[in-house]
This record gives C-alpha cells, structure tokens and sequence, in this order.
C-alpha cells in the first residue's frame, strides 16, 4: 500500500494506519503527528477536545514503533489515533466528566476498555467533550464550552459524545471512544455523519467509566466507516471481572457477513412519525436500497417503544441520583466547605454541578422518594419489561430493525432552550439500552443543506455481527462521506 | 400519580434530600421544568401493567462470586492525592457529630 503521506495520514482508515504501521512504512510517530498538527490548526473553532495529550501521545507512538522495530507482534490497533471521552478514566490523566466538580482530578486507574485499546496499540490523544456526566444530547451542556458540529459549525455536534463525534468527523482521531445511556453514541455520530455503535449491555467493561445510568450504561466506538467501527469494537468487547454486569462470554469478531438477501428487515413504524422530511426520505431511500440488496424490507409496529422516553426519564436520573451522591467534596474534586457537613454536601454540590445534572438528580431523587417510587420508578421498570416483549415480538418476525437515528438533523447552537426539547431529540435511541440490545448508526446521506442524517440498525441481544452486516449494506448506498466545513 | 405538579416547596424537600443548595431563582425553574417532565412522561400512566414484572436489569445477571484471595489493590496515596483535605492518611471531613 502506498499512500501519500501529507495528503492522506488524517483520512486512512484503522485498518490502512494498522497495516502501515505493522508493516513499518510509516511510523506510529508521523501519524499521531500528522493528527496532532490538524487539532491544533482546527479545535481551537471546533472544541471536541477538553484535553489534547500530545506529549503522552508521542510517547505512545515511540512505543509502538520500538516495538516494531524489534520485531515484536503488533497490535490490530497499531498506531490508530483514538479520542476517549471524558468519562472514562486514563491513569493520571485529568478525566472531568464535563463537571467542575471533577475539574482536575486524575484517576489512580485505567477503564478496563481503555486498557484494551493500549494493549492493541492504540495511541490515545486526548479525552473529548461531553455534556456533564454525560447528560445531554448536545454537548451545550459542558461546564467548559460547547463543541461545534465540523460539518457547520453554526450547529451541535449531538450529544452527550459530541467532543468525541466531532473528532472523528473533523479527522482529529482516525477513532474515538464514547458511552451511550440513552443514545449518546449514535445521535451524536449521526449528527455529525460518522459511524456510532452502542454494543449489547455487558459487552464492554463498565469499569472506569464514570457511572450515570448502571443499568443502561454502555461504551462504544465512532468511526468514519462501519469496518474500522468494528475494529474497534474488536478490541473493546470481552469479559472483565471488576465489572459485575459483564458478560462472561463477550466476544466479538470484525468478520462478518454483509448479505442481506433474505434477511427480514423490519421498519419501526412508531419511530416513523414526528420526523423530518429530509430524515423520512432517506430512511425510505435506506428502505429502496435495502431491497435493492434483496432484504425483504417491511413496516413493522413496536408498540412500547413510544413509552420509551417517559420510562427512560424516570429510570435514568434514579440511577443517577443515587450513582452522583458519590460527588460529595470528600474524597475527590470540588468541597465547598460550609459549617457542617451537610452544608459542606449541599454546598459543594450547588457550585459543582451544572443546571442539567441537578434536574437529573432531583427527577431521580422524587422517583425514588417515598410515596412515589411504585407510581414513577416502579411503574417505568415494569414498561421497560413491555419494551423488551415487544422487541422480542418484532424480532420473532424480522431479523434485524431499521429507523432514522434522530428525528432530524443537526439543530443550531442554543436553539433548543428548554429541557424537554432537548430530551425528544433521543426519542429513537432509548428503546436500544432499555432493552440492553445493541444499536448502531450509519450515514446514509444528508438535507439539502449538507447536513448527515443517521439511519439507526438495531438487533437483539448479542446480535453485533448481524447488525454490523446490515450497517455494511446500508453504508454502500451511502453517498459519500461528509467534510468538515474548513476542507470543502 | 406523574401529572402533578412539583411545587416550589416540593422542589425545595427533593433539593434538601439530594443535598442540594438551590437559589430562590433556581426552585422557581426547576419547579416548573420537572413539572413539565413528568407532566410529558404522564403518557405511561394510561398502559395498564399489573401483571407485568419489573426490569431491573436487560440481561439476566447472577450473583458474582470468587475466591477470597487478597489480591493488590490501589495504593493509598495515590487514592489521596486527589482528596481536598488530607491528613495522616485520612481524608479530612467537617465535624460530624455535635459539639457536646
């Protein structure tokens, strides 16, 4: 393989980076280089990065190519530039959740799905931006600034992964690394017009991520295509005991079929109304291709599913009212001392904690409180249940889902103001992780205006390699791949 | 049941339970912003689910056992190094019992 070094060391694939560099024609150096060197030209407008570790990242790269040199058995990651969010702890690397009252801290320890990507040789770069605790749907909710859509910057990127969307799609990182409680990978990566997969629950190792939902909590890779997607999610899937949720048995292959001849796949027709005009032709354009390929493409209903947000939002900030008390100036970040320790509590918690993660907290804590926990909390576990048999009802008949990602494209800076707004925007998303299934998004063209729009693979549980297949077939009737505003 | 509002009172008590310091200004917003949430997630109050179980959980999870093996664990001064106040290996906390 030959590639032009200047033009190209930004736009190669993982799997291009990994052969390149196993095979020493160009070094591990020269590529985080060439990344690093675009980030500082373009993040300054764009802001997908809270931290940008060049130093450790070269660090890294020198590694990678020392082993190389010695002939050493490289990684399927090797030399592959990756962006993790910052919820995810990196050992002695500050890690912020987006929060002030994290501001500073470093991690005695590394994310086990971190971990992994440094045993494939992964160079990480930088952690990206979020909305705090991951808590949002367009990264506006930042404690440090928002993140701009590359693809117009007078657009969000999506949330909450945005920072590490928005790399991707600006080619700061050939990869990045985000989590999605409610479709914080895939809206953002089908905002921004990058590939964004939330795995089956228990896949991937919860272990150093910073915990907002348990329960539907979920790390997942972005990528530029659906094979460089899973790569990554190769090396992130696997067993690991200090994560009581994981799966004994993950595994997951990057070899899988793409034939969809035959295959059932089911339009879900609750997720076909309220959307955009521009999102409802490409899903039905996604639909023609798909029978094109001779998939046997229907409409399909999934009942429950519209419940789906008001459960989420009951569920959701229980699980992280009860995960945030752990934010109490005592053992870590911000304190505000006040005269005694509930003032010191409460104090440090007001100052720390942005307006959206103290809604989230205080929805969850009058969920769980006396007096309404069956009505709300209780109430929403037993629709998740309806969830699940619908899904499993849909599935007795088609074999893998389709919707649009998001009911419509990227929407402007500051536009939506008021919080439930905000929250419709994953109305797609949710049913995935309250089922704990495995969800993917995949370009599939954009508005007039040039802006991507997302269509949405879902499958059943431990269902990866199909969904992957569909998403491949989906990916080539794509038209291509959207530029960052400044390469166009 | 989810199509109350939360008054401003309420908003207050669910503040103190999670241990939170609100402005005047903030109760005022948030009172009528969760009101406006529950409000739109009243929708599931017309599904009937008496017989339906509960999902804690998607996956069916078992209790996770192991030997009891000591094993390495973090060191302690590298868990202290991002505490607010230290000291003699302790983190230091206000008072938490009266004065007599």
């Amino acid at each position: 393989m030959k590639v032009d070094k200047l033009m190209s060391l930004i736009d190669i694939s993982a799997r291009e980076i990994s052969l390149l560099v196993s095979s020493g024609q160009v070094s591990a150096t020269e590529i985080v280089q060439a990344h690093l060197d675009e980030i500082s030209r373009h993040d300054g407008d764009v802001g997908a990065f809270l931290l940008v570790s060049g130093e450790s990242a070269l660090e890294q790269a020198k590694r990678v190519d020392a082993k190389r040199a010695n002939g050493e058995i490289m990684g399927v990651l090797a030399g592959v530039p990756v962006a993790l969010k910052d919820n995810m702890a990196l050992r002695d690397i500050v890690t912020t959740c987006g929060s002030r009252i994290l501001e500073g801290w470093k991690p005695p320890y590394t994310a086990t799905a971190v971990q992994r990507l440094i045993a494939a040789d992964a160079i990480l770069i930088g952690k990206t931006n979020l909305d705090e605790f991951a808590m949002g749907s367009s990264t506006e909710n930042s404690a440090y600034f928002p993140t701009k859509n590359p693809i117009d910057m007078t657009k969000v990127p999506g949330g909450s992964s945005g920072g590490s969307a928005a790399s991707v799609a600006a080619h700061f990182s050939t990869l990045a690394i985000g989590s999605d409680t409610g479709g914080s990978i895939r809206q953002p990566a089908g905002l921004c017009g990058v590939v964004g997969v939330k795995p089956t629950y228990g896949m991937v190792s919860r272990y150093g991520l910073v915990a907002f939902a348990s329960s539907l909590d979920q790390i997942g890779p972005i990528a530029r295509d659906v094979d460089d997607a899973a790569l990554a999610l190769q090396v992130l899937v696997g067993h690991d005991k200090r994560d009581s949720t994981s799966i004994p048995d993950a595994s997951f292959s990057a070899n899988f079929l793409d034939n969809v001849a035959g295959l059932r796949i089911g339009v879900i027709q609750e997720m076909t109304s309220g959307i955009s005009p521009a999102v409802d032709k490409t899903l039905k354009d996604a639909m023609i291709h798909l029978t094109k390929l001779g998939a046997i493409v229907d409409v399909v209903s999934v009942p429950s599913t519209q419940f789906g947000l008001s459960a989420y939002y009951l569920i959701a900030p229980a699980e992280a009212s009860s995960n945030l008390s752990r934010f109490d100036g005592v053992r870590y970040g911000l304190r505000v001392t006040g005269s005694d320790i509930n003032e010191t509590y409460e104090q440090t918690r007001a100052k720390g904690f942005g307006p959206e993660v103290k809604r989230r907290i205080m929805l969850g804590t009058y969920a769980l409180s006396a007096g309404y926990y069956d009505a709300l909390y209780g109430k929403a576990q037993r629709v998740r249940t309806l969830i699940l048999e619908d899904f499993a009802k849909a599935y007795s008949s088609f074999d893998a889902l389709i919707s649009p990602t998001s009911p419509t494209v990227a929407f402007g800076l500051g536009e939506k103001s008021d919080p439930l707004s905000m929250y419709l925007a994953d109305v797609c998303t949710i049913p995935s992780n309250l089922a704990g299934h495995p969800a993917m998004s995949v370009p599939f063209g954009t508005d007039d205006a040039g802006l991507p729009i997302g269509i949405q693979v879902l499958a059943p549980a431990r269902g990866e390699s199909l969904m992957f297949g569909v998403a491949r077939a989906l990916q080539s009737g794509a038209s291509a791949q959207t530029q960052p505003v400044w390469r166009r | 049941m989810s199509t109350q509002e939360i008054s401003e009172e309420a908003t207050r008590h669910i503040a103190h339970l999670a241990r939170l310091a609100l402005t005047d200004d903030e109760v005022k917003i948030f009172s009528v912003q969760l009101s406006a949430v529950l409000k739109h997630g009243a929708d599931i109050d017309s599904i009937n689910v008496d017989d339906v179980a509960p999902t804690m959980h998607a996956i069916s999870l078992k209790n996770v056992m192991r030997e009891d093996i000591v094993e390495a664990s973090l060191e302690r001064d590298d868990v202290l190094i991002s505490a607010p106040q230290v000291q003699d290996g302790m983190f230091v906390v206000p008072r938490i019992l009266g004065e007599s």
